[in-house]
């Protein structure tokens, strides 16, 4: 079995992100960036899988500027064997991501694709469902378990209500929770490695779609800030605040 | 210009966010008709038809939809959503596994998770954890929207007499099978819905603990929350997560206990009416955004609270 996955490079998710003033956006020079947290547990599983003996290859792929071969590299640093590289400057939307993807499948042939299901910085949590739509494959997102049956996977999902099971057929698409596993972290070795494993530059243009944003970002500001509250010496102090000030009990 | 709404249901009710959902589409345009797919499922027909704001209900029904499997709904809204200008359903885990297989299949670009209508083209949407708010205009002829439950209000649920047109099933996609839900029943108010939530984090340090925290959602009538770290430890169940990928609340009164306040659970909490934070930690995050901070260890505030409302001997409802 074959597993591509894709990666996201994204602001850390420690990073306290600050809006810039002209409204075009989120600072991003000079801050730290990351590997899309759930990207990271699509990784995870899919070694896993291939040192249970399931799969033979595993290969990332990202889709954004120069430097978002990082994701990638640090992908091969875990366990990939080989990643992908497409080279886009500016805003992508979660479309014309899984346009390229799409793409990628038809040349790459593999019988999973493993993503995030949600990035950090846009919150679409879109990618993953448009990719399978475009292939016509089954898509089990949200998944903190995936047992691989036979031609078939099984699925538990995280949904409002709790959990569910689900069984898809391969190939399919599948969209990671961060429960699903603790990824590793590189080893030096590895890592080292990594820096000789191959990645491929390609572009949209090579790929024949059209990246160009649908949706206009008109501007990005700060959310309300809340007022400062103060703090109370006592539990006494608390409920009479909550009953006589805030009124909500 | 007309609104298809996708209605989230149990085959037997609506599920509440619904409501909400058809207050949003009800901003972008008067004419909401409501896409009813499932199995069964009369009931639920009847209370969208009763619904003021709902002009026209289509209900699609078959055994194969009884599970809500994507794979089988997207081609038959797709469908019927050819004389429609907006496809539009929650951001809850319904709306999001479906919607974006839907926008695919109509090349458009969704917008997800709005919190304002602006015009039928233009939206608010949270980016980064909400940390930032971006004004967005949709191009796409068709839009694809899925809206924030807790930034609209529920509609009304009765007054209305829209009429109920079948419409055919699509042909069944075997590729997926639905297997199992594990729902947790339970009593207590939803935690989307809930007028007061009380959420417990790492700080509970067991699942056992948590009932210092239920005898105080039991006095307020109150949702139970949690942090991501209290499910991961496995002190309670997913269902509970409140956060950037768990569940967004927005009651009148939130306590958060033994909860640092990272910026991925404040995402899910902020807009709370009024914050109350109990921690040890005087330092912590978490009290930044509350309007009533106790520095106090939750062992020892947790039964005085208990106490102190039985003191004042009102159950709230
Ligand atoms: C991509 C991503 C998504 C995430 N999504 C979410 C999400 O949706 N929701 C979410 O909650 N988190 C989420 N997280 C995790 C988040 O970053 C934090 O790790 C998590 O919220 C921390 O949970 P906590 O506050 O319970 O634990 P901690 O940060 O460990 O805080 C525990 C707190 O308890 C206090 N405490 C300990 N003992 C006591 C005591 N006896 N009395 C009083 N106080 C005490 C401590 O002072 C501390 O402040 C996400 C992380 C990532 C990377
Ligand atoms: N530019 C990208 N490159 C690679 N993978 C991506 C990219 N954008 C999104 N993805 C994948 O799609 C998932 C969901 O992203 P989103 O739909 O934007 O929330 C991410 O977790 C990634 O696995």
């Amino acid at each position: 079995m074959k597993i591509l996955v894709a990666v996201k490079r994204v602001i850390d998710y420690n990073v306290q992100i600050r809006v810039k003033e002209d409204g075009t956006g989120v600072v991003t020079d000079n801050v730290k960036m990351s590997t899309n947290p759930p990207d990271d547990n699509a990784i995870e599983e899919a070694v896993k899988i291939k040192e249970a003996g399931k799969a033979t290859e595993i290969v990332a792929v990202t889709i954004g500027e120069e430097k978002a071969q990082e994701t990638v590299r640090k992908a091969l640093a875990v366990g990939a064997d080989r990643g992908i590289h497409v080279k886009i400057d500016g805003i992508i939307e979660p479309l014309a991501v899984a346009k390229i993807l799409q793409k990628i499948v038809d040349k790459e042939k593999p019988d999973l694709v493993f993503m995030g299901k949600q990035a950090i910085d846009d919150d679409c949590n879109q990618t993953g469902q448009m990719l399978s739509a475009l292939l016509n494959w089954p898509q089990a997102t949200f998944a903190s378990k995936i047992d691989i049956k036979d031609n078939k996977l099984e699925i538990i999902r995280e949904i409002d209500e709790g959990l569910e099971t689900i069984e898809v057929n391969v190939p399919a698409v599948v969209t990671c929770d961060l429960r699903l596993n603790e990824p590793r972290y590189a080893s030096l070795p590895n890592i080292m490695k990594a820096k000789k494993k191959p990645i491929d530059e390609l572009s949209a243009a090579d790929l024949g779609v059209d990246a160009a944003p649908r949706v206009q970002q008109i501007k990005v500001e700060e959310p309300p800030k809340r007022k400062a509250g103060i703090k109370v010496s006592s539990v006494a102090e608390l409920v009479q605040k909550l009953k006589n000030e805030a009124k909500v009990i | 210009m007309s609104i298809l709404l996708i209605a989230e249901h149990n085959n037997k009710e609506l599920r509440p966010f619904t409501l909400n959902a058809i207050t949003a589409a009800s901003q972008i345009d008067s004419d909401v008709h409501a896409l009813l797919i499932g199995n069964n499922c009369s009931e639920v027909a009847k209370a969208l038809s009763e619904i003021p704001l709902v002009k026209k209900v289509i209900q699609a029904e078959a055994s194969h939809y009884e599970n809500f499997l994507p794979e089988n709904f997207a081609p038959l809204v797709v469908k019927a959503s050819e004389n429609y200008s907006h496809v539009v359903s929650s951001a809850n885990t319904f709306g999001k596994n479906l919607m974006p297989r839907i926008a695919a299949l109509l090349d458009t670009s969704q917008v997800s998770d709005i919190i304002k209508v602006i015009s039928p083209d233009t939206f608010i949407r949270p980016i980064y954890a909400g940390n930032a708010f971006a004004t967005v205009k949709s191009n796409d002829t068709k839009k694809c929207i899925t809206i924030r439950p807790t930034s609209f209000e529920p509609c009304e649920t009765s007054g209305g007499s829209a009429t109920v047109e079948k419409m055919d099933a699509a042909d069944e996609v075997t590729v997926s099978k639905f297997i199992k839900r594990e729902e947790v029943k339970s009593d207590r108010p939803e935690l989307g819905t809930a007028r007061v939530v009380i959420s417990g984090g790492r700080g509970m340090q067991s699942g056992d603990n948590f009932k210092l925290i239920t005898d105080i959602a039991d006095k307020l009538n109150a949702a139970i929350g949690a942090s991501r770290a209290a499910v991961d430890a496995g002190y309670i169940s997913n269902e509970h997560q409140v956060g950037q990928t768990g569940k967004v609340v927005v009651p009148d009164l939130y306590i958060a206990v033994g909860i640092s306040g990272a910026i991925q659970h404040l995402a899910g909490m902020k807009e709370s009416k009024i914050i109350v934070a109990i921690n040890k930690d005087g330092e912590a995050p978490i009290f930044s955004v509350a309007d009533y901070g106790l520095e106090a260890d939750l062992f020892e505030a947790l039964p005085q609270f208990l106490e102190e409302l039985n003191k004042l001997n009102t159950i709230q409802k």
